[in-house]
C-alpha cells in the first residue's frame, strides 16, 4: 500500500538501515501514549504489539436548560465536541532487517516510559534479546511459543467477524469468509512452521498439543534448497506454482495404465511422491521438483490434520504458520489435501491476521492486569492494512509485500457486544444483504458510488467545524485515505473480510474519525430535529382524527416517508440539498401507491386487529422528520394498544442517524408535548436504549449487551427495522424467533433496479418465524 | 494309479506362476514341483523344461532379476504337489523384454493361465496379449496380499515362525528381533509399503478395508535418494543411509529450544523439522550424501509409522504388521517403525514385521490359481 514506506529490499538491509525514515504519523502511531509493549521475532518477519490511548474528538449534545432561559436560541440542544481516550491496539509487521531502525525509532518517540518489560516469543526472540534491551532499555521476558498463538487466535476469532476463511482458488472469489460463530470453541489449530504442531483448544485456558509431524515448512525450504539449489521460501513457492508435478511423481495410473476404480482411486492420484525420479536417466526440472515437493508436504499435513480431527471429533481446522501466511499457493494445496481426505466433511480454514497471533497473544499476556478479554474489540479500517496477499498476476502489490510495513489496529469499544437473543440460528445469522466480494457488478456500482459521494462527504465534514481553520487540510487527509481504501478494495476486495455496503460505510466512519470528525451531520440533524419537532403536535392531531384503520395505515405510511429524509442516500441528498423546503407532505406524495415492491400490509393489518404484543424492539434510523414524525406516531400508537416499546438506537454517530444521546434529548421534549409519551417514559414502558453501533447498518450478532439484556428481560416479541442501510443492506434475509416488521424506501435507483422495482420503492415485510402461528390466529382459533 | 489320475484332473497345468508387478518392482512366484515321475518327465514339453532349469539353476536373470534363494520354501506341498517356491523379483521397467521373452519361449503354448496382480496387471495387459499372445488373469492386489500373507504365515518358514517383532524397541542396546506366528491373527492393521503405502484394517480373511494411504512411500525415498545423493539403486540408497547421520539434516526439538520442549512433552532429540537444517545454506554446504540418504529414509519411515499409529487408534487395531518390499534390508526402517509404535502409544502398539516383506501379492496370485483345488 502506498501510505506504508516502502522499501526497496534489494538494497543491503545495513545502508538501508541508517536511511529510512519512518513517518510516525503512519506506522507506529500514537507511540507517544504507548504502554505495554510485545513482540514476536519469526524467522523472516517482526510482528510488534503495543496498547495506546488514543485522544480522539467525540460529538456531544447536551440539552439546555428549556425553563431558565428560553430566549437563548431557539435550538433544542447544544452541540460540543470533547476529548475522549479510547484504548487502541496496535501491531505492526515488518522485516527482520528492518528491527534495528524499527528500535531506534520507537526508542526515540516513546514518552511515556513506565513500560519496563517487553514480552517477547516466537523463535528469533533470543537472538534479539540483547539488542532489543540495550536498545529500549526494556526487560525482554519471553513467553511459551504456542501459547500465545492460542490465546492471540481466540482473541481474533472472538473479536473480528469475518476472521476465518476458505480459499477457492477458482471460485469467483478466492476468499469465502465465515461468519463468527458464538462459540469458538472447540477448533483445531494445524501450525506449519518448520515442523508442524497440531493443538486442540478446548477453551480460553485449555489447549493440547494432540499431535505434531516433521514434515513441514521446513522440510519444503529446506528439501528444496537442496532439490532446485534456490535459497528463498518464496521463490520456492514460486517455482512450484508454475511446475508440474506428474512428471516427478509416481501416478495411479502409472502403476495401473487407469484408475484403481475398486478402490474409487482415480488415476490422476499421486501413488508414490517422486515416484518418477529413481533413475539415473533422465534430468527433472526445478519447477516440477518444487511442485512435487509441495505436494507431498501438502497432503501429507492435510492427511495427518484429517487423521487427529476424526479421532477428536472436531470440525472447525484452522491453518497457520509461515508455510501458509497468506500464500495462495499453500491454501490452496492445503485446502485440496483436506477435502481429498475428509471427502468434503471438514474444510480448511484460515485466517485473515494469522501472521499477528503470537504477538497478539503476547501482549495479551502481559497485559492481563488490564483485561483486554472483558472487552469487545472492533478492527480499525482506517489503521489496519487488511489481507495483502494475493495471486501475484492478479496483484501488482504483492511483489511489494515483503518491503512492506502491515498494520493491524483495533479499538476497545466502549460496550460489550453480543448476539441479539432473537436470532433464529446465531451460528447462520450474516447481517449483510450481499456480498461485493463475490458479486462483481455490485462491487463495481458501490465503490464507484461511494468514491462519488467523496466530495459531498469531505465538503459536509468541513462545513461541520465552521470555527477550526484547520479543518479543511484534514478534511483532504480523510478524502486521500478513504479513496485510497477505496482503491484498495478495487484490488483487494477481500482486505477486510466480506466487502459489503456496511463496510464501506464502516469504513468511511472509521476514516472520519481518524481525522477528527467524529459527526460531520451534527448540525445538520440538529436543524432538522428542531424543525420537525415543531410539526410533532400537528402531525400527531391529524392522525388522532383518522378512523383506527386509516390510521394504522397512515402510521406506516408516515415511517416510510420519514424514512426518504435521509442524507445518506445519494439520490436524495441531492434533492434536499438542492430543495430544504422538500417537505414531509411532499415525501408521502413522493411514496409509491400499494401494492409496494415488498408488501405484507395486509397480514400486518390483520394481526394489528389481534392482541398487543408485549414488547417491540424498534431499531430506528435518521434524526429529523424521520425519528420525529415517523416512528414517534408509530410509537405512541404501539403504546396506546399496550405494547411496551425499546427504542434501539446508536451509541455513537454515523450519518444523519439519530444517537442516542440525541435521542434521549428529542424524546424528553416530545414528552412534553404529548402525555402518551410521557406516561410511557414514566411507567417505564418506553425505553430507550443504546444499540452498541456507530454504523449506519446493523449486525445484530454484535449489539450492546444491556440491550440484549431488555430484550430479554422485557420478552420481546415484535422487532420493527427501519431504513435501507438496516432493513435492506443488512438484516433483509435475518430471520428471526419472533415477529418482525422490515419497512424501508428504496432511495437509490441501482438497488431498486437489483431487487426488480424502482426509486423510491416500498419496502414493507412483515414476518412470523415458521412454525410459529401468529397470536393474532392464535386468538381466533377458539372462535 | 488311481490317486494320480484324480491328481491330473484336478491341478491346473505346469508351470505355477504367481505375479505382482507394482509401480516400481514385479515380484514372481514360482513353483517348483520336486515330485516329478518318470512318467510325467518324459511328457513334460521341452519348453516347460527349460524354463524350470532356468528359473531354478540362475540366482539372477539379465541385469536386474534377482531370486531371493534365502526366502525359498522348501519342501511345500500344494494342490498335493510338493516342490519348492522360488521368489524372483526385477525392475517394473524391464517389464517389455519380460513380456518378450514369453514370445519368444512360446509361453502361451503351454496352456497356463497367468495369474497377475498389482496394478500393472491391468496396465501390461494389452501387452501380454498382443505380443506374446498371453491372456492374464487380473487379481485384485490386495485381496492377493491379504490372502498370501496369512498362507505364509500359516506354513511358516520352512519350520520357522514368518513372522518377528522387536523386544525392547525403545533402547538400541538390548533391541532383539524376536521370532514371532500370527496366530489369531484379526484384526490387524496391515500396512503395506510398496512405491506408495496402502493401510489395511484386516477382520478375517474375507474381510477388509482401505483405511487410507499416503504417496510418501518406498518410491519416495528412492526417488528422493536419486535426485539428492546421484545414486541408483535401493540397495545403493540403503547401504548410504545406514552410513549416514540425519541428525545433521533434521532439526531437532533441542536444536530449537535447547533442550527438551517440556510445555508439550517433546524429548530434544525429537525430530521437530525433517531437512530443517537445510534451510541454510551453511549447513548445506556442510552435509554428506550419506546423511541425507539417512535423514530420507528416516524422514520417510517416521511419516509411515505417524499416519499407521493414527489409523490403528482411530480403527482401535493394537496389532500393526508392516509388509512391503521398503522393508528389504531395512534394518533401519523396521526398528524405527517398532520404535516410533511402542514410544507414541506408550506400549500399546506392536509394530509385526514378516519375512516375505513384499512377496505376499505374488503368493496370493498363484493361490487364485491353484484355489479350485486347493480346498476339498
Amino acid at each position: 500500500m502506498a501510505e506504508c514506506v516502502r522499501l526497496d529490499s534489494s538494497t543491503s538491509s545495513h545502508t538501508m538501515d541508517k536511511s529510512i525514515t519512518l513517518p510516525p504519523d503512519e506506522i507506529f502511531r500514537n507511540l507517544e501514549n504507548a504502554k505495554r509493549f510485545a513482540i514476536d521475532i519469526g524467522g523472516s518477519l517482526t510482528k510488534l504489539a503495543y496498547y495506546s490511548t488514543v485522544q480522539h474528538k467525540v460529538a456531544k449534545v447536551r440539552s439546555f436548560d428549556h425553563a431558565t432561559k428560553e430566549a437563548a436560541s431557539d435550538k433544542l440542544y447544544e452541540i460540543s465536541v470533547q476529548e475522549e481516550v479510547t484504548a487502541r491496539l496496535h501491531f505492526i509487521k515488518f522485516e527482520n532487517a528492518y528491527i534495528e531502525t524499527c528500535l531506534d525509532f520507537i526508542k526515540d518517540h516513546l514518552v511515556n516510559t513506565d513500560t519496563k518489560v517487553i514480552k517477547a516469543t516466537g523463535g528469533g526472540a533470543h537472538k534479539f534479546k540483547e539488542l532489543i534491551e540495550r536498545k529500549l532499555g526494556l526487560k525482554v521476558d519471553k513467553e511459551d511459543e504456542m501459547t500465545c498463538l492460542i490465546k492471540g487466535c481466540n482473541f481474533v476469532l472472538r473479536n473480528i467477524p469475518h476472521e476465518a476463511f476458505v480459499y477457492a482458488k477458482h471460485a469467483d472469489s478466492e476468499f469465502r469468509f465465515q461468519t463468527t460463530q458464538p462459540d469458538i470453541f472447540p477448533y483445531l489449530l494445524v501450525n506449519i512452521g518448520s515442523g508442524v504442531s497440531i493443538v486442540k483448544v478446548e477453551s480460553e485456558d485449555k489447549f493440547e498439543r494432540i499431535g505434531g509431524s516433521s514434515i513441514g515448512g521446513g522440510t519444503f525450504w529446506g528439501l528444496g534448497a537442496l532439490l532446485t539449489k534456490t535459497k528463498r521460501f518464496d521463490e520456492l513457492l514460486q517455482l512450484a506454482s508454475k511446475g508440474q508435478h506428474t512428471s516427478v511423481d509416481m501416478l495411479v495410473k502409472d502403476i495401473y495404465g487407469g484408475s484403481y476404480g475398486s478402490l474409487g482411486l482415480t488415476g490422476d492420484l499421486i501413488a508414490s511422491s517422486f515416484g518418477k525420479s529413481a533413475t539415473a536417466d533422465k534430468e527433472f526440472s526445478k519447477e516440477d521438483m518444487a511442485k512435487s515437493l509441495l505436494h507431498m508436504i501438502s497432503n501429507d499435513i492435510g492427511q495427518l490434520a484429517c487423521l487427529y480431527a476424526k479421532l477428536h471429533n472436531l470440525s472447525r481446522v484452522y491453518f497457520g504458520g509461515f508455510f501458509i501466511r497468506g500464500h495462495p499457493v499453500t491454501m490452496h494445496t492445503i485446502t485440496y489435501s483436506i477435502n481429498f481426505f475428509t471427502k468434503g466433511e471438514v474444510q480448511a480454514l484460515f485466517l485473515r491476521h494469522e501472521g499477528y497471533l503470537g504477538a497478539i497473544g503476547a501482549f495479551l499476556k502481559g497485559a492481563e492486569e488490564d483485561n483486554p478479554n472483558q472487552y469487545s474489540w472492533g478492527e480499525n479500517y482506517a489503521g489496519s492494512s487488511g489481507l495483502m496477499s494475493v495471486s501475484p498476476d492478479m496483484n501488482p502489490m504483492q511483489r511489494a509485500r515483503s518491503g512492506t510495513f502491515d498494520m493491524l489496529e483495533m479499538d476497545r469499544l466502549e460496550r460489550q457486544l453480543v448476539n441479539l437473543p432473537l436470532l433464529q440460528d446465531p451460528s447462520s445469522y450474516i447481517p449483510d444483504t450481499m456480498d461485493l466480494t463475490e458479486d462483481a457488478l455490485a462491487r463495481e456500482y458501490w465503490l464507484y458510488c461511494f468514491e462519488e459521494a467523496l466530495d459531498g462527504v469531505v465538503k459536509r465534514a468541513v462545513a461541520s467545524q465552521p470555527d477550526m481553520p484547520e479543518a479543511a487540510q484534514r478534511a483532504e487527509k480523510f478524502r486521500q485515505k478513504y479513496r485510497h481504501k477505496l482503491q484498495t478494495l478495487r484490488q483487494q476486495p477481500f482486505a477486510y473480510g466480506s466487502l459489503t455496503v456496511r463496510s464501506l460505510l464502516d469504513t468511511r466512519e472509521h476514516c472520519l474519525n481518524e481525522f477528527n470528525f467524529p459527526d460531520p451531520y451534527s448540525k445538520i440533524k440538529q436543524k432538522e430535529n428542531d424543525m420537525a419537532l415543531k410539526y410533532y403536535q400537528k402531525a400527531v392531531k391529524s392522525l388522532e382524527e383518522l378512523s383506527w384503520e386509516q390510521r394504522q395505515f397512515a402510521l406506516v405510511r408516515g415511517v416510510l416517508a420519514g424514512n426518504v429524509f435521509d442524507w445518506g442516500a445519494k439520490a436524495v441528498s441531492d434533492v434536499l440539498e438542492s430543495d430544504p423546503e422538500f417537505g414531509f407532505e411532499e415525501a408521502k406524495r413522493q411514496l409509491e401507491e400499494r401494492p409496494w415492491l415488498v408488501d405484507s400490509y395486509d397480514q400486518w393489518f390483520e394481526r394489528l386487529k389481534g392482541p398487543p404484543h408485549k414488547c417491540a424492539l424498534f431499531f430506528v434510523d435518521n434524526s429529523g422528520v424521520d425519528i420525529i414524525l415517523g416512528v414517534m406516531p408509530f410509537v405512541r400508537e404501539l403504546l396506546s394498544r399496550g405494547t411496551e416499546v425499546v427504542l434501539a438506537s446508536n451509541s455513537g454517530p454515523a450519518l444523519n442517524d439519530v444517537t442516542n444521546g440525541e435521542l434521549q434529548i428529542l424524546t424528553e421534549r416530545i414528552a412534553a408535548m404529548d402525555p402518551v409519551i410521557q406516561a410511557g417514559l414514566r411507567e417505564d414502558r418506553l425505553m430507550l436504549v443504546q444499540s452498541g453501533s456507530s454504523s449506519p447498518c446493523l449486525d445484530l450478532s454484535r449489539l450492546d449487551k444491556v440491550l440484549a439484556m431488555v430484550v430479554r428481560e422485557r420478552q420481546t416479541d415484535l422487532v420493527i427495522i427501519e431504513g435501507m442501510g438496516r432493513a435492506i443492506h443488512t438484516n433483509y434475509y435475518a430471520m428471526l424467533s419472533c415477529e418482525s416488521l422490515k419497512m424501508a424506501v428504496i432511495k437509490n435507483s441501482w438497488l431498486a433496479d437489483r431487487l426488480g422495482g424502482k426509486l423510491f420503492s416500498v419496502v414493507f415485510k412483515y414476518e412470523v418465524p415458521a412454525g410459529k402461528p401468529s397470536q393474532h390466529s392464535a386468538a381466533l382459533s377458539p372462535l | 494309479m488311481q490317486l494320480i489320475t484324480i491328481f491330473s484332473l484336478t491341478f491346473p497345468a505346469f508351470p505355477w506362476f504367481g505375479m505382482d508387478i507394482g509401480g516400481t518392482l514385479v515380484k514372481l512366484v514360482y513353483f517348483e514341483p520336486v515330485d516329478i515321475t518318470a512318467e510325467e518327465e518324459q511328457e513334460e514339453v521341452e519348453n516347460l523344461k527349460s524354463i524350470r532349469r532356468y528359473l531354478t539353476s540362475n540366482v539372477a536373470y539379465g541385469k536386474t532379476g534377482v531370486r531371493d534363494v534365502h526366502l525359498e520354501l522348501r519342501n511345500l506341498t500344494m494342490c498335493g504337489r510338493t516342490g519348492n517356491l522360488h521368489f524372483i523379483r526385477f525392475p517394473t521397467q524391464a517389464m517389455p523384454r519380460f513380456i518378450q521373452m514369453g514370445h519368444d519361449k512360446n509361453f502361451s503354448s503351454l496352456h497356463t493361465t497367468l495369474c497377475a496382480t498389482g496394478g500393472g496387471a491391468y496396465k501390461f495387459e494389452n501387452d501380454f496379449r498382443t505380443m506374446a499372445d498371453l491372456e492374464l488373469l487380473k487379481l485384485d492386489e490386495l485381496d492377493c496380499l491379504i490372502r498370501g500373507l496369512l498362507y505364509v504365515d500359516r506354513v511358516s518358514f520352512n519350520g520357522h515362525p514368518e513372522g518377528y517383532y522387536f523386544q525392547n524397541p525403545s533402547d538400541t542396546q538390548s533391541c532383539v528381533k524376536m521370532p514371532c506366528t500370527l496366530d489369531n491373527p484379526f484384526p490387524m492393521l496391515l500396512v503395506n509399503i510398496g512405491s506408495g503405502v496402502s493401510i489395511l484394517a484386516v477382520y478375517s480373511e474375507n474381510n477388509y478395508k482401505r483405511v487410507t494411504g499416503t504417496s510418501l512411500g518406498g518410491g519416495t525415498f528412492l526417488g528422493l535418494c536419486c535426485l539428492l545423493t546421484g545414486c541408483e539403486t535401493f540397495e545403493e540408497a540403503l547401504e548410504m543411509a545406514s552410513k549416514g547421520d540425519s541428525t545433521n539434516v533434521d532439526k531437532l526439538v533441542k536444536d530449537i529450544y535447547g533442550g527438551d520442549y517440556e510445555r508439550f512433552g517433546l524429548q530434544g532429540s525429537a525430530v521437530a523439522s525433517s531437512f530443517g537444517h537445510m534451510m541454510s545454506k551453511e549447513k548445506r554446504d556442510s552435509i554428506s550424501k550419506e546423511d541425507l540418504a539417512r535423514a530420507t529414509l528416516v524422514t520417510i519411515t517416521n511419516n509411515i509409522g505417524s499416519i499407521a499409529r493414527m489409523c490403528a487408534v482411530n480403527e482401535k487395531i493394537e496389532r500393526v504388521v508392516f509388509v512391503g518390499n521398503f522393508l528389504r534390508i531395512n534394518t533401519v526402517s523396521t526398528k524405527l517403525l517398532a520404535y516410533a509404535m511402542d514410544f507414541w502409544s506408550k506400549g500399546q502398539l506392536r509394530a509385526l514385521f514378516l519375512e516375505h516383506e513384499g512377496y505376499f501379492g505374488a503368493v496370493g496370485a498363484l493361490m487364485e490359481l491353484l484355489k479350485t483345488t486347493e480346498d476339498p
